[in-house]
């Protein structure tokens, strides 16, 4: 029984297409070269890894396929815009702003930043739908305010920010704005050199290419201390490049280029359905997060006397928890897990100002191109039996509902 | 059968899940997080355990899962475990652990996720027992439900008969669950499981519990389970470096639970005499020898401490005696409370082997009454009650009389 996957924020699938295009660099006959090698092996894998650099600028609009930078995740390229900014420009301030929604890749750098290197840290607050306010922003700029890193759109609830206002603000006040568009690239169309964002992180698994590749978009003449010290990427991220994963990437950019007009409102559709559908459905459940301004493939939501740890558990083994073999799983998250397998109370939820009942009663269901109307209809026939299986042993409920 | 099984990421608990998957079980591991590293933005670190416990699950193709407990924990272990030593007693945190967390949180939370039963690697038994009471059909007369006596008579008598019969032998079949000790004693954990009513016991398994510890590693090898040859662990699991004065001063200090038991006070003899100057009462155990800064040229031991005073009373190994002691908080295996004074083999700590006393029901519990007098036996600690290697009951030690004197 193969299980119904709601978490394509968490990470994709590699498209068949990528597969199939990454055939070619496989065996001694294949395209394996070191791209900065001179002879013709090396020619051949230099030009196919521009070619995959080409891809990746165009679906992000970069003016110039050389601000495309490859990393090997989305997690460094959040790293290297961080600590190489706050690196370059040590001397000319210490302070920068970020959001108190980011992703750790984020929260946890700037910490480092903050705590072993003398920088301080502003974190903005959010409303309660997640969104930071720009006036906030302006608020705490200060002349050695040196960088501001907003996320472009939340991968717990979707909500966007208005990354373009405060790219504007940035740039008449003259401070570097990062934006972590993990969740954004792919799935909004973008044209980065008309806005006023200076650096953009993306990661490869989170639009169906391969984990270990990501990508840093740096606009032309904003200077960064590397954090690897050679030559390739043009100096400013050493280490021989991955190829194949840089390959797959641009494959996976140059589909998702051409199809995101017709997919977007496809998974909004979707999306809505199942919303509409558990909060007909389900008694006590509602939806995180700003209705309007979010991402059209990711919900939040929260089922009153239920843990969203217990509901993660309980819907990945719905034949376990409904005694029968013949229903698939449901695979969804709470906020963002990480090594242990556990997940904390979001801090997105709780940065939100969220009531304790909700934060620990929130999971989040994130769909993407696999996604199907009858995924859909079976999601919405199991999820309120399992939640209902759940609410019917907690005394909580018991008392909620007499 | 859904089976969810405790996983510590050690040995017994990891051939437990296996020998339950082998055997076509529908398992699920689960790892309880019992202390959670807060960090500002609150993300957990990856420990060994929990490693250990999900390579376990997936060798054997079953899902592994880990569940928050820490909030219980603290509260309901790491807590009482710190007030207790306070208070000068020596708490078994790993009683109140499988008794708040282990066989009730966990248990809780089993049930809701659709388990049948949760499984520990505890080295202990439980045996089933039908019991069949035959009552009488609600809708019979008084005068009939007497005829109960004549059950053997019934069915004759044609159709009429036939069904009187059918009614009267309706039967409620209420199966009597017994936990006993393991099959081999040397690892027996029952003890710390004396607790376990018919609720909870209905819905254990402990499947290592007919099994030796070599046996047990001889499964985890043939199974090629990576732990294998795991360490055991001896320690407090929330006191790693085994050192519990250190860590019930800093608690107690985070936590601005201040008590005079922390601070230095006297130490004397059982007749009064000063004899110097301890640390603090919290940080003493009765029955204790070394560690007390005091030379008589004899062995001398830990007899009482008095929290009130903050005093500390030493002497012989005899004198650590005692022939009587109160229990509160009794629990009775079978659920009904007896009346009558009763004979059992009573197990007052971890260690020790079991010594014929009489208990006495008390309306706060029970009264023991040793046959032979018995060394140390210390408030804080578990009195279990065993007929042969049965457990019936037990309580919390309260109040100890001491043979030698009773006003210290």
């Amino acid at each position: 029984m193969s299980s119904l996957y709601f978490d394509y924020n968490a990470t994709t699938p590699i498209r068949r297409e990528v597969a199939e295009a990454l055939a070619p660099l496989m065996g001694p006959e294949g395209l394996f070269g070191n791209p900065s090698s001179l002879h013709s092996s090396g020619q051949r894998a230099r030009a196919i890894l521009e070619t995959a650099r080409e891809r990746v600028a165009s679906l992000v609009g970069a003016a110039d396929s050389a601000e495309i930078i490859f990393t090997s995740s989305g997690t460094e390229s959040d790293a290297l815009a961080l600590m190489g900014i706050a690196f370059a420009h040590r001397d000319e301030g210490r302070h920068i702003v970020t959001s108190a929604v980011e992703h750790h890749a984020v929260l946890k750098t700037l910490q480092d930043l903050r705590d072993t290197h003398g920088f301080e840290v502003t974190f903005l607050p959010v409303d309660s739908s997640g969104r930071v306010a720009v006036g906030d922003l302006e608020r705490v700029l200060r002349k050695d305010t040196i960088l501001v890193s907003v996320m472009a759109a939340n991968n717990e609830v979707g909500t966007l920010q208005p990354f373009n206002e405060i790219g504007d603000l940035c740039r008449e006040k003259r401070v570097v704005f990062h934006t972590d568009a993990v969740q954004w690239v792919g799935k909004v169309p973008l044209d980065l050199k008309k806005s006023s964002v200076d650096m953009a992180s993306l990661s490869g698994h989170k639009l169906y290419a391969s984990k270990g590749i990501g990508a840093l978009y740096v606009r032309r003449g904003i200077r960064f201390h590397p954090l690897f010290q050679g030559s390739q990427e043009k100096g400013r991220r050493a280490g021989t490049e991955n190829v194949p994963g840089a390959v797959g990437l641009g494959v996976a950019c140059a589909l998702l280029q051409k199809e995101l007009p017709t997919e977007e409102p496809r998974l909004r559709s979707l999306r809505d359905r199942l919303e509409q559908g558990l909060l007909k459905t389900v008694p006590r459940c509602g939806v995180n997060g700003n209705p309007v301004e979010r991402l059209g493939a990711t919900t939040n939501m929260f089922f009153y006397f239920v843990e969203g740890e217990s509901l993660v558990l309980a819907l990945d083994q719905a034949a376990f928890v409904l005694k029968d073999p013949t229903v698939p799983g449901v695979e969804i998250s709470t906020g963002s897990a990480c090594a242990s397998g556990l997940s904390d109370p979001s801090h997105v939820l709780k940065a939100m100002g969220l009531p304790r009942e909700k934060i620990q009663s929130s999971v989040r269901f994130s769909l993407g191109r696999f996604t199907t109307d009858e995924h859909v209809t079976e999601a919405l026939a199991l999820i309120p039996r399992v939640v209902e299986r759940l609410r019917s042993l907690s005394p909580l409920w018991q008392e909620a509902v007499s | 059968m859904n089976v969810l099984v405790a996983m510590s990421g050690g040995v017994d608990s990891s051939v437990a899940a296996a020998l339950l998957a082998e055997a076509g079980h529908r398992v699920m591991g689960a790892t309880m997080l019992l202390l959670h590293k807060e960090t500002e933005f609150g993300c957990c670190g990856s420990t060994r355990d929990i490693e250990d416990a999900r390579a376990v699950c997936a060798r054997m193709g079953v899902p592994h899962y880990v569940l928050d407990f820490s909030g219980s924990f603290e509260k309901n272990i790491v807590n009482p475990f710190v007030d207790s030593y306070l208070a000068g007693e020596t708490p078994n945190p790993c009683i109140a652990c499988n008794r708040h967390v282990k066989f009730d949180a966990l248990l809780k939370k089993a049930m809701a996720l659709g388990a049948d039963a949760v499984a520990t690697g505890h080295y202990a038994r439980v045996v089933k027992k039908e019991v069949t009471t035959q009552i009488p059909h609600p809708a019979l007369s008084q005068e009939e439900r007497e005829k109960q006596d004549f059950l053997p008579l019934l069915g004759e008598g044609g159709p009429e008969g036939r069904m009187r019969a059918e009614e009267l032998q309706k039967e409620t079949e209420k199966p009597l669950f017994r936990l006993k000790r393991a099959l081999y004693p040397e690892k027996d954990q029952s003890y710390a499981l004396y607790h376990l009513g018919q609720a909870e016991l209905a819905r254990v398994l402990f499947p290592v519990g007919n099994l030796t510890k070599p046996e047990v590693r001889a499964t985890a090898h043939r199974l090629g389970l990576k732990i294998a040859d795991k360490k055991e662990s001896m320690d407090i699991c929330f006191i790693p470096n085994g050192d519990t004065p250190g860590f019930v001063k800093s608690r107690a200090e985070q936590t601005g639970r201040f008590s005079p038991t922390l601070s230095p006070g006297p130490i004397k003899d059982l007749k009064g005499t000063v004899l110097g100057t301890h640390r603090g009462v919290a940080y003493y155990t009765r029955g204790q020898r070394s560690g007390l800064g005091v030379s008589l040229g004899r062995p001398v031991y830990v007899v009482s401490l008095n929290a009130e005073t903050n005093t500390l009373y030493l002497g012989d190994d005899t004198d650590t005696e005692c022939q009587e002691t109160t229990v509160t908080d009794t629990v009775w295996s079978d659920g009904s409370v007896p009346t009558k004074p009763q004979d059992f083999l009573v197990q007052i700590r971890s260690r020790h082997t079991p010594a014929k006393a009489r208990v006495f029901p008390t309306p706060d519990g029970a009264r023991v009454v040793f046959e032979t007098p018995q060394r140390a036996v210390t408030p804080g600690q578990a009195a279990v009650f065993y007929e042969g290697d049965e457990v019936r009951g037990g309580g919390r030690v309260a109040e100890v009389i001491l043979v030698t004197r009773e006003d210290v």
